[in-house]
């Protein structure tokens, strides 16, 4: 068996606008930075992979612009999918425990302020029957926080409780799109965006990247004094149904959870991609989070989250404890599609 | 690395409109038959793998999530991959090493394409900031790289054509094909119009609906198959950039590279004198040649020889798309996966009436972007 761990991370700042015109301008500084803190050049990269979306960027194969941040001759092996950069993560993990790679760079962009997210997303529903009626992923996020108000799993106070935590949290990232000293009941005072949510309960739209070196037995070792080994990576789906499923449920999150081997009671920190207060608040218990858990140290996404590459910076965060020793053992999650479909654990520890 | 095999492939009718079936419609099509061939049911399936080119090409931004109760991925992991016009065979590959690196014992691999619900032209004309548009389509693209590769060969004006014949007539034996032409000749082929010179109408792959799946499953899987399986033998990727100084449009060095290192793992050592068939991604008939060259079957300049001699049809010394190819029918997400699953079948015995007798290790191959992203894989009726 081969043992795989995150040696190093790096993000771009959540941004309002990254104004650039494609992910390559944001790309080139975090591969800077990430390769400098290991100590690799890019030839000593065995394989790359990497998230994205062509719907976000509005055109095309936008990811084959993202080819040229790399510097990709000569030729690299390489991969892409059209998901959060936690999924690429996935996939290079996948490759490292097949032997076929030692080290691996993965990662994420997306420029959100190309369009009018909500609307873009809308388009992720089915096109016969949900998309061409547009219900944005604001309004969607709005009924399942709804249906956990009216199924008294939350209070609108606890919404706002978990968005003053996270506000203030983010005071001490630097990459953060949002922070703030707001008191619960300062937060409630503010009008409604989509009812029950308002503004402070959903994610900033914003650009951004990040990048995530794996590395494999002792390359890891030899990369980082205190490498983040996963001990456990998987990833669920749900139905896209929505009046199919229960909302205020999260089975493809516990399954995932279930299949890495996460118990909420034996990790020190967890960074969760909740990109709605009450979806935090679903995930915890979904996953079975103890109160003990130190949750979204970061600010989580409620204070920046920069498409495609928020729920790798989840796993990156998370790494980023274990590797500093702030903490012993982490998990990152990350989440896709509407209202929660789509999840992913990994599980890391110290050695 | 553990061993991995194909169990079982399955695919659809390809055509230019399917208004027969939805998206999720297509995709079924493809996966009952491959469970099917693979003698197995959704109860066995551990992971979704989902494969398709840009979604801009039917309108739904990542369309595996609606499609998750389709492709049976509920409740189950589901990847999607994307790498332009090699993305059916990054599929493969992605689902054969979730196999191969011991954490699922059997996974399904889909790729499809469903053009007519949206309009690829418009898809492929939505230009980044600051870059050149082509205008002029994928044919207009490619045009000038084929020009180059007849000058620097100097391979005779027929051997275009003589791809197109071979492939379509191959084509008329695969009862999935878009393009059956029993009749077509070298004569019909060169009347037909000029598209993008040298590239003549006929000489040009269609436009498709289609689907494909394949079942990979762990060497238990496979051993547990009463029917011959297609052993994965090796599999590479490699990229490049579109644009650069020095970059060789003919002779491009991931496709190059991928292949040394396809052929190293795979332990072949004499390509054109080990493989008994190949599924080559050949979107215009020139690429034929081109590709050959590029995948070491023969010399750089040398490939034409191969084509033009007959080589590279059914009954030469490697067979070329004994399916049709890409020139029969091309959904495009689903054609690499096509090329994959096509190899499949030539060692499972299992083409029909394009099956190459006897064929015992298959290429399967794909390209895509402007030449520069490579995925291929060999296939064996052996595990080694």
């Amino acid at each position: 068996m081969i043992d795989v761990a995150v040696v190093g991370f790096a993000q771009s700042p959540c941004l309002p606008s990254a104004g650039t015109t494609s992910g390559v301008e944001t790309l080139v500084p975090v591969f800077q930075e990430v390769l400098g803190a290991t100590g690799l050049s890019k030839q000593d990269i065995d394989f790359w992979c990497s998230g994205s979306s062509d719907y976000l960027a509005g055109r095309a194969f936008s990811f084959v612009n993202a080819v040229d941040a790399i510097g990709a001759y000569p030729p690299v092996a390489e991969s892409h999918v059209e998901m959060d950069a936690a999924w690429a993560l996935y996939e290079a993990y996948v490759k490292l425990l097949t032997g076929e790679a030692r080290t691996a760079l993965v990662y994420g962009f997306g420029k959100s302020s190309a369009g009018e997210l909500r609307r873009v997303l809308a388009l992720q529903l089915d096109p016969y029957l949900h998309a061409p009626l547009w219900p944005d992923s604001v309004s969607i996020a709005a009924l399942q926080a709804r249906a956990g108000l009216d199924a008294g799993r939350y209070t609108e106070r606890d919404l706002a409780v978990v968005a003053a935590r996270s506000r203030t949290a983010a005071l001490g990232n630097p990459k953060a799109q949002v922070s703030g000293r707001d008191s619960a009941d300062d937060l409630l005072a503010a009008p409604y965006v989509a009812d029950p949510l308002r503004a402070h309960d959903c994610a900033p739209v914003g650009d951004g990247a990040a990048a995530v070196v794996l590395a494999a037995g002792d390359e890891a070792r030899r990369l980082c004094a205190r490498p983040a080994w996963i001990t456990g990576f998987a990833h669920n789906v749900d139905s896209p149904a929505l009046g199919v499923r229960d909302l205020t449920a999260v089975p493809s999150a516990t399954a995932a959870a279930t299949a890495a081997g996460l118990r909420g009671d034996d990790v020190d920190a967890v960074e969760l991609h909740a990109p709605f207060s009450h979806q935090e608040i679903l995930l915890s218990a979904a996953l079975g989070i103890d109160d003990r858990v130190r949750v979204n140290q970061s600010g989580g996404v409620l204070c920046g989250n920069p498409m495609f590459s928020a729920g790798l910076s989840r796993i990156g965060l998370a790494a980023q404890y274990v590797m500093s020793g702030r903490a012993d053992r982490v998990a990152g999650h990350a989440t896709s599609g509407p209202a929660l479909q789509q999840n992913l654990v990994c599980v890391m520890e110290g050695a | 690395m553990n061993r991995a095999a194909v169990l079982g492939t399955g695919q659809t009718e390809h055509r230019t409109r399917r208004t027969d079936v939805s998206m999720a419609g297509l995709c079924r099509e493809a996966i009952d038959r491959a469970l099917a061939d693979a003698g197995t049911d959704w109860s066995d399936v551990d992971a979704v793998v989902l494969g398709k080119a840009p979604d801009l090409f039917e309108g739904v931004m990542m369309p595996e999530l609606f499609l998750a109760d389709a492709l049976g991925a509920t409740g189950r992991p589901l990847l999607r991959v994307h790498t332009a016009g090699s993305v059916g065979g990054s599929t493969a590959i992605v689902a054969s090493q979730l196999v191969q690196a011991g954490v699922h014992r059997r996974v399904l691999a889909v790729a499809f394409e469903k053009q007519s619900e949206s309009n690829a032209m418009w898809a492929l004309s939505i230009q980044p900031p600051f870059t050149m548009p082509v205008g002029a389509g994928a044919g207009g693209y490619f045009a000038p790289h084929i020009r180059s590769y007849i000058r620097r060969s100097g391979a005779p004006p027929h051997v275009g054509a003589m791809v197109a014949v071979k492939d379509r007539r191959n084509g008329a034996l695969n009862p999935y094909a878009h393009l059956r032409q029993p009749g077509i000749t070298l004569e019909s082929v060169n009347a037909s119009p000029m598209l993008w010179d040298p590239i003549r109408y006929d000489e040009t792959c269609p436009s498709s609906d289609g689907a494909c799946a394949i079942v990979i499953g762990d060497e238990a899987a496979a051993e547990a198959s009463d029917r011959q399986v297609a052993w994965i033998r090796a599999t590479a990727m490699r990229t490049e950039p579109t644009y650069f100084a020095g970059k060789d449009h003919v002779n491009p060095r991931a496709g190059y590279e991928a292949a040394r290192a396809l052929w190293r793992a795979a332990g072949i050592t004499d390509p054109l004198e080990q493989v008994d068939a190949a599924e080559i991604y050949v979107p215009f008939s020139w690429f034929e040649p081109m590709w050959l060259e590029n995948l070491g079957f023969t010399a750089p300049g040398e490939g034409w020889k191969l084509t033009e001699a007959g080589e590279t049809g059914l009954d030469g010394a490697l067979p070329v798309n004994p399916s049709g190819g890409v020139m029969c029918s091309n959904p495009i997400g689903a054609s690499g996966l096509l090329r994959f699953a096509e190899a499949a079948m030539q060692v499972m015995g299992r083409a029909g009436e394009h099956q190459v007798e006897g064929a015992r290790t298959a290429l399967g191959h794909a390209y895509g972007g402007g030449s520069q992203f490579f995925a291929m894989w060999v296939v064996g009726t052996a595990p080694v």
